[in-house]
């Protein structure tokens, strides 16, 4: 009687999920510990003495020294880091000098209006971008290929700032077919803050919610111009990727299988070719929505917009620090999240980018 | 002329110059078929000419106040690109801030590719912990968003065209390292710097002197498509009044003086930024062909 040798048991590995979310989420950890550490040096480095700040010029020594301990600026740096990275972690990311608010909580307070913004600038990116980029791919070399190409460098090289004064100065002041800066017109503003609860802090949601329908008509009066300047730069940035995608796309056996069976060009090209770009272009998406992030700090100065933007650069004219480094800190979290999560949704649905 | 061309054509180059100016012709030739960025390199001669020439083309002193003349509108005899809150002449200071921007723009162009370069080369030529800390370090920095992390920066070292340009510069380098870093693994095993280090040349000398010429290439396409982007910040921390202080002629900061009276006055915010556009799509137009010409994975797309 043979002995049959017992195949070894494979070494115990965890299901490839797993594995990749928790790889990323330890990636994720340490890039948002790394942004910490840079915020903290901007911090430190800083001329604005944080004691005196606080205190004001004509403190005692003794309250000086006070203060001093109660920031935990006697103690060794790592441990100051330390502390920083502790707090910061649970939400507490000092206190603004300007407001003498908790920064976290201004952040709340500004964030919806940004996330409202930089969504609709997205979407209109995506509703103009796709479609273009198919139109692009599918006819190579001709004019509707070198309008996409030209009107896509054109939106990679205009200054977002400039590119929404000469907007607000053409629809508003010329032709005035939308609201002006702010979100909403000045009569309209104090009935918002009173009678309108704020269950979102996004204006759309919030008046849609309360019925209020002409407040709600005059909002998007108002978005509209900010969310399609904003939404220029990534439209050109989606427009362009999704046309390099369907081109390598349509190049695959499947496509010419599937016409020489005779299926109609259109659907060849926005069912089954657009069907498999949809992965990569999420991830697209995703990253031009991070960038959105950057571009609202300028095109919220431009259109008076309440947001996160507006408070960082309102912050840094203030010399406020705590603020600056704040919302630096959070829209460096939010960036960093949302790529590392489109990278993760990427090779966990494609099994490709195995 | 013709024996000019025939030198550049010579199938075998008899030195290394020939060889390297031969190379150079044909991407030339290639590059002339795209027009688009021919028309990007024709931009960016005419912002090279007009840095270098602005004392005869500006027809006015850019920072000579004349308030009995303020506020002309475009096509004014004398001023025919108007003027703004000052009396002072558009078309003079756009011409002048050519050369800020340049300034800026060579200056970002040469510091963040070299840092860059070093920290992309030395962490692809070592591998191992060295590879792993430095391209964590370096995607520390591709986390923050450019522009936020610029503000920053400008916040802590205080506005001014010198911090400016650091705080460009710090943003900038990232993708430099990244593509210097693929280069280098490319090359790391090859038989020529097997060779080198066999005649006993120390790593410095090698990374110095034999890997980083291989990354040159790559990273050049790299700084002339990120030169718009460049442009584009510098111009947004000079709106933002972080850059450039006034009363120097910097595009970005003319906007923000002519932002006050936009729906009256145009002009005054308009031409500066007409002139950031079409600086930065020539880079944009530019780098685009050389991508095209330079690198034979893109080309065909």
């Amino acid at each position: 009687m043979t002995v049959v040798p017992d195949t070894p048991a494979p070494p115990f590995r965890l299901p490839r999920p797993i594995r990749l979310i928790g790889g990323t989420a330890l990636s994720l950890a340490i890039t948002i510990l790394g942004l910490l550490l840079v915020t903290f040096i901007i911090g430190r480095v800083v001329p604005i003495d944080p004691v005196l700040a606080i205190i004001g010029e004509r403190a005692t020594t003794e309250q000086y020294e006070a203060t001093r301990i109660a920031l935990g600026l006697d103690e060794p740096m790592w441990k100051q880091f330390a502390i920083y990275v502790g707090d910061a972690v649970q939400g507490d990311l000092g206190q603004s000098l300007r407001t003498r608010r908790e920064v976290s909580e201004d952040i709340i307070r500004y964030f919806p209006a940004t996330l409202e913004l930089a969504t609709i600038a997205t979407l209109f990116g995506v509703l103009v971008g796709v479609p273009a980029g198919v139109l692009a791919a599918t006819r190579p070399g001709t004019w509707v290929d070198q309008i996409v190409r030209i009107v896509g460098l054109m939106g990679y090289s205009m200054p977002v700032f400039w590119l929404g004064l000469l907007a607000l100065l053409i629809f508003y002041g010329i032709l005035g077919w939308v609201g002006g800066p702010g979100r909403l017109d000045a009569g309209f503003s104090m009935m918002f803050e009173l009678d309108v609860p704020q269950r979102t802090g996004m204006i759309l949601i919030d008046t849609a919610l309360a019925g209020e329908w002409a407040m709600f008509r005059n909002a998007l009066s108002h978005i509209v111009l900010p969310s399609a300047v904003l939404g220029y730069t990534s439209m050109a940035y989606i427009s362009r990727m999704t046309r390099s995608f369907m081109m390598n796309e349509l190049g695959q056996e499947y496509i010419t299988t599937a016409r020489v069976k005779g299926m109609p060009e259109w659907r060849v090209v926005w069912v089954h070719a657009l069907k498999n770009v949809m992965v990569p272009l999420i991830t697209v998406i995703a990253l031009s929505y991070a960038y959105l992030l950057e571009g609202s700090v300028l095109t919220e100065t431009i259109f008076a917009w309440p947001g996160l933007g507006s408070y960082i650069t309102d912050a840094l004219f203030a010399a406020d620090m705590p603020a600056v480094l704040g919302g630096t800190v959070v829209v460096g979290v939010v960036f960093v999240t949302l790529n590392m999560a489109s990278d993760l949704l990427y090779r966990l649905v494609d099994p490709r980018a195995r | 002329m013709a024996t000019m061309t025939e030198w550049l054509r010579d199938p075998s180059p008899s030195s290394r110059l020939q060889a390297r100016l031969g190379q150079s012709y044909l991407a030339w030739l290639r590059m002339r078929r795209n027009p688009l960025a021919m028309v990007g390199l024709f931009i960016i001669l005419l912002l090279l000419a007009m840095a270098a020439f602005a004392p005869w083309l500006a027809t006015h002193d850019p920072l000579t106040q004349n308030l009995g003349q303020r506020l002309l509108p475009p096509g004014t005899p004398g001023h025919w690109l108007g003027t703004d809150d000052f009396g002072r002449d558009i078309w003079s200071r756009i011409v002048y801030g050519s050369r800020i921007t340049l300034y800026i723009v060579t200056l970002v162009a040469v510091t963040a590719p070299l840092l860059g370069l070093m920290i992309g080369t030395v962490a692809g030529y070592f591998g191992g912990w060295v590879d792993q800390v430095l391209m964590r370090i370096t995607d520390i920095f591709l986390a923050f968003p450019r522009l936020i992390l610029a503000l920053a920066l400008v916040a802590v070292l205080g506005p001014g065209i010198e911090n400016a340009v650091l705080a460009i510069a710090l943003t900038a380098w990232p993708p430099y390292a990244r593509v210097a870093r693929a280069e280098t693994l490319t090359v790391r095993t090859s038989d020529y710097i097997a060779a080198v280090r066999l005649q006993g040349a120390g790593s410095g000398r090698i990374i110095w002197g034999h890997v980083m010429p291989m990354c040159l290439p790559s990273v050049i396409i790299r700084v002339t498509l990120d030169m718009a982007g460049v442009i584009l910040i510098a111009a947004g921390l000079g709106f933002l009044g972080l850059g450039v202080q006034p009363p120097t002629p910097e595009w970005g900061l003319m906007i923000s003086s002519g932002r006050k009276f936009l729906f009256e006055q145009w002009w005054v915010a308009t031409m500066p930024g007409l002139a950031i556009f079409i600086v930065s799509l020539g880079f944009n137009l530019l780098g685009d062909g050389l991508r095209d010409v330079l690198d034979p994975r893109s080309s065909g797309k």
